[in-house]
């Protein structure tokens, strides 16, 4: 038995899980559970108001069904919306006090939360379950005036910015998973990056599912102020669980002028055995919103795991001159479903935006490149360039491309790209030829492939990013 | 649907209909009553809401199409540049059959063919005409004849016809090593109306279809076409759209690539002004190894007018080999109109080759400065560039005289 779960943690190495005693609200979804997470975080008022009008909104609205990966009905009232380690019901108040369990579970991770360990200079927030466990370098960032701390402590610290923000670009209004979380969002980080100032490190968000049967619904907010610029990273992992977890997740940017915001992800979630049995349901929404002139956010996504991936970082370029810009790598494997890819809103003028999707499916798998570009009748004198790429392996997986091309604006040029193909035999015969085997020479093919959006990585998580290629590839080539 | 309901009545009373037919009818009358005129909430009518537009353009549609007198052909509207074979449409009407330059027996047309499909279609459009056509006509080309003349199919309608529903449908066999050119030809004096055809193509081993369909004079009816293409190995079709006149019209176009090496090729043209709405959709299935397809399609708008092409490679896992391309092109000529595009991919087989592209915007501002610089004015420099642009796309015809008519009928020099 133990030999046998050994076994599968080599393919997934982030599959344990940690045994800690947990503290969750009642299972199910009503209004009292929303009260529940409300209280327990001591919100004010007009947050819990404002969580139970998006619950009355959920309540009529229907789950979308167009997306290419069909899953079964997930019973909502069979979740626990709230789950947090039991030593946090009072929130230590440094890291000496945290769980050492909790500690033990991070530097298994890789991400050692003992600030002085930390070499190169990321400040870390890490979520765990539905709580913001710890976060660090602070100090340092506090003498910038950066405020970079969990979305509870945000609420409780900084009520005006979360009020005047929250929502603005993911309206509780919105489809059925955003408005779920609005509801029942647990944490999350904040950031607020004042006027003028370079965010002087990377900041990251480390997400961490480890309860069963919990759905994970954090909530980031980034706020970039008139001229400055963030760098922000996320990741995250889950336990190996037989079960299917649900993960939706909301993210909104906002970028006033002048100011840059770019995010990147590192997706690696438990993507479920080689039968297709577990693993997340990674439905994230995630919008920037570049409301200032000059502005610019850039999305960058590695997505390697998940069961299935629905999800598509958006950029809303109402700014003149704003810039919005998408490098995604998506790899599915087994049976691993991804419906991803991006929107680009032009309603500025001179407003800018790229897409560079790269899609790579072996196995059984299914991928779905979706994308939107739209740019209005008042947006003149903008552009797109969109290429997605995609590469099969085998002939049991697929690969799709639905652009929707919108082009309201005779000065404005959109251009768009498409190919798909597989690895020619003879870019493996010449690897090989020079002494690779098979399995380095398509690893070595596949990062030529994906090197447009590797670049776009800050380094430390390139280097990361590119052994996951290689790892989530294993296997599919015969 | 209070009128559909009445006239469909009509139909089923004035017709002399087998017990058979008549269940099919009702079938399909209940299954568009259910679902009504397609509106944008189906994903396929996403950017054209034909609903909206027949509500707007038409308001109250009548469904029964009564043929009272024979109505007379009008000499004008015969092609006399080209010799050819004819059928003739009025209202909705077959009121001449002309295949004088061809062999005898080689040609066979049947209008008295039963009209029922062996499955439900999931297109409300193709319902209603299931339910509203009186029995469909059949065009046979036998074994190992290559049609001498073109065909050309007049679609017209009298001046006095207005919100009438017009639907008819025609099934196409081609037998082995046999070939069909098409022309279908939209002449229309009636106005208001909505018109919805159906083609059914079926291709033997190594039979070539030729269809161009062309909507170039001004009209304001509201125009369906659907070509459903069932090829077998060796075979190509080749379908060309200029798609300019009608106030709107959406050419749908469904080929199964079934059988190894068989071909599609799909060329349109969009030259659209005056708050028209037209729209292409295209959807290629390979299903075999080695088969190939080809689309390309081009859009010059100009005031308020709007275009959409929908296009979509499917391609099977057993379907290896598969050469796939996509290719669509807009000019916006005003601030006005819209260009929409959804040119799709869905591949389940690695060993493929397939891609799209799409590109949209104004006309470029350099090049007109060339050209003015050697002396064209701003209007001949415009006119010059956007020819040269749409000619490429007549210049993929493959039939040398057809090709000359329809840059004549464009108002195309030779020299392009």
């Amino acid at each position: 038995m133990r030999e046998k779960e050994l076994e599968k943690l080599k393919d997934y190495k982030y599959g344990f899980s940690t045994d800690i005693e947990n503290f969750k609200a009642p299972k199910g979804l009503n209004e009292d559970v929303i009260k529940f997470i409300s209280n327990i975080k001591k919100e004010p008022k007009w947050l819990l108001d404002w969580r139970l009008k998006a619950y009355n909104r959920v309540k009529v609205l229907k789950e979308p069904n167009w997306q290419k990966p069909k899953y079964p009905k997930i019973d909502y009232q069979d979740l626990y919306y709230y789950s947090a380690p039991k030593s946090f019901k009072e929130k230590p108040n440094s890291l000496d006090e945290l769980d050492p369990k909790l500690i033990e579970t991070y530097n298994k991770l890789g991400i050692p939360l003992n600030e002085q360990k930390r070499l190169n200079g990321i400040a870390v927030d890490a979520v765990f379950d539905s709580v913001s466990v710890a976060t660090t370098f602070k100090d340092t960032l506090t003498e910038k005036g950066i405020i970079f701390c969990s979305i509870s402590e945000a609420i409780q610290k900084h009520p005006d910015l979360v009020k005047k923000y929250l929502g603005s670009v993911i309206p509780i209004t919105d489809h059925y998973f955003a408005t779920l979380n609005s509801a029942v969002f647990t944490d999350g980080s904040f950031v607020y990056i004042p006027p003028g100032v370079r965010c002087p490190m990377e900041l990251s968000t480390y997400f961490r599912i480890n309860a069963s049967d919990t759905g994970q619904f954090e909530r980031t907010l980034i706020i970039a102020d008139k001229g400055s610029y963030v760098s922000y990273l996320e990741g995250c992992t889950a336990p190996m669980r037989d079960e299917n977890q649900l993960h939706a997740a909301n993210v909104e940017l906002i970028a006033l002028d002048d100011a840059e915001i770019k995010y990147s992800t590192v997706q690696n979630w438990y993507p479920g055995d080689k039968d297709g049995k577990g693993g997340i349901y990674n439905f994230v929404t995630k919008r920037g919103l570049c409301k200032g002139k000059n502005s610019k956010i850039s999305w960058t996504q590695v997505e390697t795991g998940s069961a299935i991936t629905w999800k598509y970082p958006s950029c809303i370029l109402q700014g003149d001159n704003s810039v919005g810009e998408f490098y995604s790598i998506a790899i599915t494997n087994n049976h691993q479903k991804a419906d991803t890819g991006t929107k680009m809103i032009h309603l500025g003028k001179n407003t800018k935006s790229k897409i560079i999707s790269k899609g790579i499916s072996a196995g059984f798998s299914d991928m779905t490149y979706r994308g939107l570009v739209d740019i209005s009748p008042k947006s003149s004198n903008s552009s797109n360039y969109t290429q997605c790429d995609s590469l099969l392996m085998g002939n049991k997986c697929g690969a799709h491309t639905i652009p929707y091309i919108k082009n309201k604006n005779a000065n404005s040029n959109i251009a768009h790209e498409a190919t798909t193909s597989k690895i020619s035999d003879e870019q493996l015969h010449y690897c090989q030829q020079r002494g690779l085997n098979s399995e380095e020479a398509v690893s070595l093919i596949v990062n030529g492939f994906c090197k447009e959006v590797l670049q776009q990585l800050p380094m430390e998580f390139a280097v990361e990013a590119q052994k996951l290629v290689g790892i989530s590839l294993e296997g599919s080539v015969g | 649907m209070e009128n559909f309901k009445t006239d469909f009545e009509k139909v089923l009373k004035n017709n002399n209909l087998s017990e058979k037919e008549v269940a099919f009818k009702n079938l399909n009358a209940k299954e568009f009553s259910s679902h009504g005129f397609p509106n944008r909430k189906d994903e396929d009518w996403k950017f054209s809401d034909i609903n909206q537009i027949i509500k707007k353009e038409i308001g109250e549609l009548n469904f029964y199409n009564e043929q009272l007198k024979k109505s007379e052909i009008d000499k004008d509207i015969l092609l006399n540049e080209i010799e050819h074979n004819k059928l003739f449409f009025i209202n909705g009407q077959l009121v001449h059959i002309d295949f004088n330059s061809e062999d005898k027996g080689k040609i066979e047309f049947l209008d008295n063919q039963n009209n029922i499909d062996e499955q439900l279609a999931d297109n409300s459009l193709i319902n209603l005409n299931n339910a509203l056509s009186n029995k469909s006509y059949k065009l046979l080309v036998k074994k190992n004849y290559q049609i001498k003349k073109p065909l050309i199919i007049y679609h017209t309608t009298n001046s006095e016809l207005t919100s009438q529903n017009i639907n008819f449908k025609i099934n196409f066999e081609l037998e082995e090593n046999s070939s069909l050119k098409l022309i279908d030809l939209v002449k229309d004096k009636g106005n208001k109306n909505f018109i919805n055809i159906f083609y059914n193509f079926s291709l033997e081993k190594n039979s070539i279809l030729k269809n161009y369909k062309i909507d170039q004079f001004e009209n304001d009816n509201i125009r369906y076409m659907f070509n459903n293409i069932k090829q077998s190995s060796n075979s190509v079709s080749e379908t060309f759209y200029l798609s300019k006149g009608s106030t709107f019209s959406k050419n749908e176009i469904f080929c199964d690539l079934k059988g190894e090496h068989s071909s599609a090729f799909v060329n349109g043209i969009f030259s659209l002004n005056k708050s028209k709405h037209h729209e292409i959709k295209a959807k290629i299935n390979h299903l075999v190894e080695n088969t190939k397809s080809y689309q390309l399609v081009k859009s010059v708008l100009e005031n308020k007018s709007r275009s959409v092409y929908q296009g979509k490679i499917y391609v099977d896992s057993k379907a290896q080999k598969t050469d796939g391309y996509q290719l669509s092109k807009a000019i916006l000529v005003d601030e006005t109109t819209e260009f929409n595009a959804k040119p799709e991919l869905e591949i389940y087989a690695d060993d493929v080759k397939c891609s799209h592209g799409s590109a949209s915007g104004s006309l470029d501002e350099n090049s007109i400065f060339y050209l003015m610089s050697r002396g064209l004015s701003y209007k001949e420099a415009r006119e010059l560039l956007i020819n040269g642009f749409l000619v490429e796309v007549i210049n993929q015809i493959t039939d040398e005289p057809i090709k000359k008519l329809i840059k004549n009928l464009y108002g195309l020099k030779n020299e392009y």
